[in-house]
């Protein structure tokens, strides 16, 4: 073993520091995402079923996070329109 | 007021049940009213590292379903009077334990108790976030090792999002407790300092328990170790720890094992 090898096995410790530091990072800042797409999942949700009856896994709430675009895609399935309900906005 | 304290760690072999004894003993010890709950079903190892394993009929589980009266199902210490346990399960489904039952428990142990001291199973599931539901402080036990502070953080945060004070816009008391920590690796940067700990999770410390031998020892006799041996270096930490819990105000220092001149000469290579 060299003296490079010897210094470098001693002083394990900063780079244990740095790997936590950058991971961590990493970890909180998805773990808040995850949060918050499923509080906003929630609160469309409710928004919706105010006007109209929806099935929950008809909302879909997607959040990517890149280095330069970040994107938030919500995608919405309508139930299908009954024919009572569209008769009389075709009257007015 | 009694306290409801969860002792947890996400990862698994850090010291959870060894500081749930040691804290609960220590505040036993300085005359308060203090039950010892195992949470870990199915392993309840709470029980043989305080060395009462073969006492008691009745369970947590007896407990939340209401089969029995709790008073029936906890074990008193016979060395401290005021130290008790409600041991775990060890053949019943951990399913059985449900919120509401677990709720009604912690209640009734509130109302007997001054502290009411609940070792969670390790892992982040059900098991480790019904033992941390209730409680109003939790000491989060972490090995100067990176997946145990990684573990840590992630406790932290179930801490902040998964119990019922942080349901009410509360907060939980957070403390670090420190455990396994070797000051001469730490110096020689073989060792993640307190400093670098204390900086990734940022939560206050509670207490250093050095790496001992003493620690092996006190369970091995099913005493927990500021019983077996209350002047050993982590006997002294965890003391330190249990009055700083109480609100007192003490400087923070890493005790050593005090050793003679001989200790000194052979210790290392005994060791």
């Amino acid at each position: 073993m060299n003296l490079f090898n010897f210094l470098n096995r001693r002083t394990s410790a900063p780079v244990a520091r740095e790997r936590l530091q950058i991971l961590l990072a990493h970890e909180r800042v998805s773990g808040n995402h995850s949060q918050l797409v499923a509080v906003l999942q929630e609160e469309i949700l409710a928004v919706i079923a105010k006007h109209m009856q929806i099935d929950r896994d008809k909302v879909v709430v997607k959040l990517d996070r890149g280095d330069d675009v970040s994107t938030l895609a919500i995608d919405i399935e309508m139930p299908p329109q009954p024919q009572s309900q569209a008769r009389p906005e075709l009257s007015l | 007021m009694a306290k409801v304290l969860v002792v947890t760690s996400g990862k698994g072999g850090v010291g959870k049940t060894t500081s749930t004894a040691a804290l609960g003993a220590a505040l036993a010890q300085a005359g308060q009213k203090v039950v010892v709950v195992d949470f870990d079903v199915g392993l309840r190892n709470l029980g043989l590292i305080i060395g009462a394993e073969r006492r008691g009929v009745y369970d947590l589980i007896n407990g939340v379903q209401g089969d029995t009266k709790l008073s029936q199902a906890l074990i008193r210490d016979k060395r401290i009077e005021t130290l008790h346990l409600l041991p775990a399960s060890q053949t019943r489904d951990k399913d059985a334990l449900t919120s509401e039952g677990v709720a009604r428990v912690m209640e009734e142990l509130r109302e007997k108790f001054d502290w009411v001291i609940c070792d969670s199973p390790a892992g982040i599931e059900r098991g480790a976030q019904l033992a941390m539901y209730h409680a109003d402080t939790a000491v989060v036990v972490t090995n100067p090792e990176i997946s145990s502070v990684r573990d840590s953080d992630r406790i932290i945060g179930l801490l902040d999002s998964k119990t019922e004070r942080a349901e009410k816009g509360e907060r939980v008391d957070k403390h670090l407790l420190l455990t396994r920590y070797d000051p001469a690796r730490a110096k020689r940067g073989e060792m993640l300092k307190t400093e670098d700990i204390l900086e990734i999770l940022s939560i206050p410390l509670l207490g250093i328990i050095p790496e001992s031998q003493d620690v092996l020892r006190a369970s091995n006799l099913g005493s927990p170790v500021t019983l077996a041996d209350p002047t050993s270096a982590p006997a002294r930490a965890y003391t330190d720890a249990v009055r700083r819990l109480m609100g007192e105000k003490l400087a923070m220092s890493i005790p050593g094992d005090k050793k003679g001149l001989f200790g000194k000469l052979f210790g290392r290579r005994v060791a």
